[in-house]
C-alpha cells in the first residue's frame, strides 16, 4: 500500500488545493489579522515603543510573521473537521490508498496556504518600509525556520481537526497560538517587563524563533539563539505528529 | 465461469459476503449479538431494520472503518480484520450521507476517485460515468449546487469505479424524492446484472421487496428471518383470498403526472392502467 503513498498525497492534495484556490478569502482573512497588527502597532503604538536603533517595523515582522502562521493553521483544523464530519473521511478510509495520505494532503495544504499568505504579509511590510539588507542565504534560512514552525504548528492543529465536536472548537484551538507573541521579545524587547512575565517571555519558543529571524533580517550573528529556536520548532513538530497519528489511527482502526 | 489466476477456488466460489458470529458493542449498548449471513455473487442483497438495528454498523464493519468484538467476516473472499487491504481493493461504499466534495465539480469528484483508485484515463472513466448516470450536463458544476438525487447518483457512480465485484449501499434512498428513489432503483438493478454483488441496507419495506434476491431482517441484533422474498412470505399463515379494489398508489400518481421518461416503472404504470379500466 505504501508504494502509493505520494500518488494518493499527490490527488488528494490536488483536492485541498482546489477548495484553496476556490475560495481565496480563507488566505485573505489568514493574512488580513497579522497586517491589522502591524499597521496598528507601526502607525499607532510604534511611537511610544522604544527598541533601540531601525524601524520599528523591521523590529515587529517577525513577530508578525509567527503571527500570520498561527491563524493559518487553524484553516487546517477547520477542512479536516468538515472532512470528518461529511462522509468524504470515510469514503477515502475505505479505499486502497495509503491511509496517511489523507493526513499529509491537509498538512502540505496548509503549507502552501501559509506560504501564500507569508509572502502577502512581506510585501505589505515592504510597502511599510520594511528593509533587509540580508542575502540570499539568510532569506533561505528565515523561510527554513518559517516552513519548520508551520509543520509544527499544522501538525499541531490536525489534533483538533481530529478530535472537535463542532467547528467553533476546531477553530478556537489556535486563539492561544496566536497570542503567545504578545508575551514574546515580538513586540517589545522583553528587559521591559515585570520578573515573572519577562522569564516566561524569554523561555517560550516564540522569543527564540522572533530573535532568530530578527537577526538573519538584521544581518546579524544568529548565536545559540537559533539552536533554542530549532530545538522548540523540531521538537513541537515531532511530539505533535506522534501525538496526531496516535489519534489518526485509533480513529481509524 | 472463469477464473482469475490469483483468485484461490475458495475465493471464486464462496460467497462475497460472509459473516459469521459478529458481535458489536458500543459500551453498554449491544448492537450486534451474533449475526451470521451470506451473499452469494452477483445478488441483490437487503438487509432490513429499524432505524438502530445496527444495519450500519454491519456495513462500517465490513467496509474496515470498524473493528467488530467478536465475529469472522470476509468480503470477496477476504479477511476482513487480516487482509483489510485487499478488502478495499474489492469494495466499495456509498455510505448513508452522500460521500462527495461540494466544493469540486462532479467530473473532478469521480477523477479524484479513479486516481485513488490508481486507474489510468481517470478523465475518461469520469466521463463514462457521467454519461451513464445523466450527469454528463452538470459534469462541470459544483456539486453544491447539485440536487440530492443527482447527488445520491454522483455518490453511486463514484462507488463503481474501478468496477469493485462487492458494492454496500447504506440506505441509499434515504431522503430522496420518489423520482430519485426509482433513478436509484435502476442503477442498482442495472449493477447486479451486471455481476456486481450487492448489499444494501434499508428501511424501506417496498424496497428490499422491488430489489432484493434474498432479504434478512436484523432485529434485536440478530438475523431473525433470511430468504427469498418468497420465502418470507411463506413465514406468515397462507394467504387469504379478498377481493380489493386496487387504487394506484399516491406515487403511481405522482410519477404519472410528473411524467418522468426512463423510469423503470414501466410495469407498475401498466398494472394500475389495467386496473382502471
Amino acid at each position: 500500500m505504501t508504494n502509493h503513498f505520494l500518488g494518493d498525497t499527490a490527488a488528494l492534495l490536488g483536492r485541498s488545493l482546489r477548495h484553496i484556490s476556490r475560495s481565496p478569502d480563507t488566505i485573505i482573512t489568514t493574512a488580513i489579522m497579522p497586517i491589522a497588527f502591524m499597521l496598528l502597532f507601526v502607525y499607532v503604538f510604534g511611537g511610544a515603543i522604544h527598541t533601540g536603533s531601525g524601524k520599528y517595523v523591521n523590529y515587529l515582522l517577525p513577530g508578525i510573521l509567527l503571527i500570520t502562521v498561527a491563524s493559518g493553521i487553524s484553516y487546517t483544523a477547520f477542512r479536516l473537521f468538515l472532512d470528518m464530519k461529511g462522509g468524504i473521511f470515510e469514503r477515502f478510509q475505505s479505499l486502497p490508498i495509503a491511509r496517511s495520505s489523507v493526513l499529509w494532503a491537509h498538512v502540505l495544504t496548509s503549507l502552501v496556504a501559509n506560504v501564500i499568505s507569508l509572502v502577502v504579509v512581506v510585501l505589505v511590510a515592504l510597502l511599510m518600509g520594511f528593509r533587509s539588507g540580508a542575502g540570499a542565504l539568510a532569506w533561505l534560512a528565515v523561510a527554513g525556520i518559517l516552513v519548520l514552525f508551520t509543520l509544527a504548528l499544522t501538525w499541531l492543529a490536525v489534533i483538533p481537526g481530529l478530535t472537535a465536536k463542532s467547528v467553533d472548537g476546531a477553530s478556537a484551538f489556535s486563539y492561544p497560538l496566536i497570542f503567545l507573541p504578545f508575551i514574546s521579545s515580538a513586540f517589545v524587547p522583553t528587559e521591559s517587563m515585570p520578573g515573572p512575565v519577562r522569564a516566561f517571555a524569554d523561555n517560550q519558543p516564540v522569543t527564540s524563533i522572533v530573535n532568530t529571524i530578527r537577526d538573519l533580517f538584521a544581518q546579524q550573528e544568529v548565536g545559540g539563539q537559533l539552536w533554542i529556536a530549532l530545538a522548540w520548532c523540531v521538537g513541537l513538530l515531532v511530539v505533535a505528529y506522534a501525538l496526531a497519528m496516535t489519534i489518526y489511527h485509533r480513529k481509524i482502526s | 465461469m472463469s477464473i482469475d489466476f490469483q483468485m484461490t477456488t475458495e475465493q471464486a466460489r464462496g460467497p462475497a459476503i460472509h459473516v459469521q458470529g459478529l458481535e458489536k458493542s458500543y459500551n453498554e449498548l449491544h448492537v450486534l449479538r451474533g449475526v451470521d449471513f451470506d451473499v452469494a455473487r452477483g445478488s441483490i442483497f437487503a438487509l432490513l431494520g429499524s432505524n438502530g438495528a445496527g444495519k450500519t454498523t454491519i456495513v462500517r464493519i465490513l467496509s474496515t472503518l470498524l473493528k467488530a468484538d467478536a465475529g469472522t467476516t470476509s468480503v470477496n473472499g477476504f479477511d476482513v480484520v487480516t487482509q483489510a487491504a485487499n478488502v478495499r481493493e474489492s469494495m466499495s461504499l456509498t455510505g448513508q450521507f452522500a460521500a462527495v466534495d461540494e466544493i469540486l465539480t462532479g467530473r473532478e469528484n469521480l477523477m479524484l476517485v479513479a486516481r485513488l483508485r490508481h486507474l489510468k484515463d481517470a478523465g475518461r472513466i469520469a466521463d463514462d460515468l457521467l454519461a451513464r448516470f445523466g450527469l454528463s450536463d452538470a459534469a462541470e458544476r459544483k456539486v453544491s449546487a447539485y440536487s440530492g438525487g443527482m447527488r445520491r447518483r454522483l455518490d453511486i457512480a463514484m462507488s463503481l469505479i474501478g468496477d469493485p465485484p462487492v458494492i454496500f449501499l447504506d440506505e441509499p434512498t434515504a431522503g430522496l424524492d420518489p423520482q430519485g428513489r426509482v433513478e436509484v432503483w435502476n442503477s442498482v438493478k442495472k449493477l447486479a446484472g451486471q455481476g456486481t454483488t450487492v448489499l444494501l441496507t434499508t428501511q424501506y419495506l417496498d424496497e428490499a421487496e422491488q430489489l432484493a434476491d434474498r432479504i434478512a431482517i436484523l432485529h434485536a441484533g440478530r438475523i431473525i428471518a433470511n430468504g427469498t422474498l418468497v420465502e418470507l412470505k411463506q413465514l406468515l399463515p397462507p394467504a387469504k383470498v379478498e377481493y380489493v379494489e386496487k387504487q394506484p398508489s399516491l406515487e403511481d400518481v405522482f410519477l404519472a403526472i410528473v411524467g418522468d421518461k426512463g423510469i423503470g416503472g414501466d410495469a407498475d404504470t401498466a398494472g394500475a392502467d389495467g386496473t382502471n379500466n
